[in-house]
């Protein structure tokens, strides 16, 4: 197994700076907007753009919650192993607003496929975006694209691109895995 | 995740402490679940449970059907007033027939002990003991003790009493399997005619005194007096069993302590337990309820997730 440095903990803040700022543009001072991290590894993504939004761009009283797609995935019983479900905690409402999904990697587009049915059970979005730290293109099993990327990163299938966070991993990098 | 250790479950005797605490991490999420506006997850959508209830039952299968319906699962109904056995069809045949319409996982509720382990000796589908006669009833059991759970956060070390006819509940068994395994202390009392002779064994103490008791426990878990199976006398009358094992405000009130009032279901208000007790706020019958749906759904999902492999 060897691994190679896809982005180094400055180039991901410089990335990070960069999709707040594409945030704002879009969504102003996030008053019809809330953050929606796809569990489990999407969340520290969205918790640090929540975080930079906040002390970088005074943007204030921005809703972010966490969604468990585990229920919802098409995989269950084809898998080898049991996948663990994590919490969904969602406690403001969504109906009519624009929601935006943040997940680290996109790669067959089925988490988020997923996703887009388990957000129904809270009510219905204005509008929906996704927002992706990577997104693996040439790889989609779906006509699912993200509207705001890091870095887009052509990797063959077995390949696997890992996205570390500081408060979870001990660094900001993103690696690409050859098995 | 870890899995469950079994196909079916038959009892709670033949699962073990991780089982039992997988089943509580899993129905946490499905309790989050259930209190959404849209109530629903589609994971068991390709699946079929038929709910074969040979015996009454109004509580237990509403709580599964719901939770069959929550995830998504098609569902067929069966109860034996309106069925063939009726006409003299054995067990295995009815259920051979049912299957034959191609179900993946039977939820069963019999009047003979063992008849869910005598089945999956038989059958191939997922089985899952709705109670069975005065043996095992574990869904209440994972119910009862997943509530105490999210009373004091844990179940071990707590003292928790059963209280009533402990010779014919397959709740009383189940729940002390399910607690003795989770670590807490377990104590019945009840008439001496309607405690079984060697429950000691099962690492349970015995208290004739209801106040002594109830002085004793965190937890008092009021069972049922189970008069359709009983075919001779247990007790003189029922007016003498309420007095000396009913629980009434007066018993309660006397206590230095708050205890937590349990009930499996279905009340006999003014029997085991008076209405004012049933339902002051020390009372958790009604989370009891809700759990059961949680639980349900967890048992359901964690033993569905295995039916492919087994396929294989």
């Amino acid at each position: 197994m060897s691994q190679k440095v896809l982005l180094n903990a400055t180039e991901v803040n410089i990335a990070l700076h960069r999709l707040a700022c594409q945030l704002i543009e879009n969504h102003d001072t996030f008053s019809e907007t809330v953050l929606i991290g796809i569990q489990p590894r999407g969340i520290f993504l969205a918790e640090r753009i929540k975080l930079l939004l906040e002390t970088s761009y005074k943007v204030k009283n921005i809703e972010l919650g966490y969604l468990d797609i585990t229920f919802y995935r098409d995989d269950f019983r084809r898998n080898d192993k049991p996948i663990e479900p994590s919490t969904t905690n969602i406690d403001f409402i969504i109906e009519n607003k624009k929601v935006v999904f943040v997940d680290d990697v996109l790669y067959t587009g089925r988490s988020i496929r997923a996703a887009l049915t388990a957000i129904q059970s809270f009510g219905r979005p204005l509008e929906i975006e996704l927002l992706t730290f990577i997104d693996r293109r040439f790889s989609r099993h779906l006509p699912i694209q993200p509207d705001y990327r890091g870095r887009q990163v052509d990797a063959i299938n077995n390949e696997k691109v890992k996205v570390c966070w500081k408060e979870n991993d001990g660094l900001d990098a993103v690696y690409l895995i050859n098995n | 995740m870890s899995e469950l250790s079994v196909k079916h479950l038959l009892g709670i005797k033949y699962i073990n402490k991780d089982d039992i605490n997988l089943i509580f991490e899993t129905a946490d999420h499905f309790k989050e679940v259930i209190n959404r506006s849209i109530k629903k997850v589609p994971s068991l959508r390709d699946i079929t449970i038929a709910n074969l209830f040979f015996e009454n039952s109004t509580r237990t299968r509403l709580s599964f059907e719901l939770a069959e319906k929550r995830l998504s699962a098609d569902v067929v109904n069966f109860s034996a007033s309106s069925s063939s056995l009726k006409k003299g069809e054995t067990l295995i045949d009815t259920v051979n027939n049912i299957l034959s319409m191609k179900v993946d996982m039977v939820v069963m509720r019999h009047s003979n002990p063992g008849a869910g382990i005598f089945l999956s000796k038989h059958i191939n589908a997922s089985i899952i003991n709705a109670g069975d006669g005065a043996h095992e009833h574990p869904t209440q059991a994972l119910l009862d003790s997943y509530s105490i759970r999210e009373q004091f956060g844990e179940v071990a070390g707590k003292n928790i009493l059963i209280v009533g006819d402990i010779l014919h509940s397959r709740v009383a068994l189940s729940n002390i399997f399910a607690l003795k395994k989770l670590g807490a202390n377990v104590k019945v009392c009840g008439p001496k005619t309607l405690i079984p002779k060697h429950i000691t064994s099962l690492g349970v103490t015995v208290e004739l005194n209801l106040k002594k008791a109830l002085e004793w426990c965190d937890v008092a878990n009021m069972l049922r007096v189970q008069n359709e199976r009983m075919d001779i006398s247990y007790f003189p009358t029922t007016r003498e069993y309420t007095q000396q094992f009913g629980l009434n405000k007066k018993i309660l009130d006397s206590l230095d302590k708050e205890i937590i009032i349990m009930h499996p279901g279905p009340i006999n208000r003014g029997v085991e337990i008076t209405s004012d007790v049933a339902d002051c706020k020390q009372a958790i019958i009604l989370n009891q309820v809700e759990n059961g749906v949680a639980i349900r759904m967890a048992v359901l999902y964690l033993l569905a997730s295995k039916l492919q492999k087994n396929e294989n």
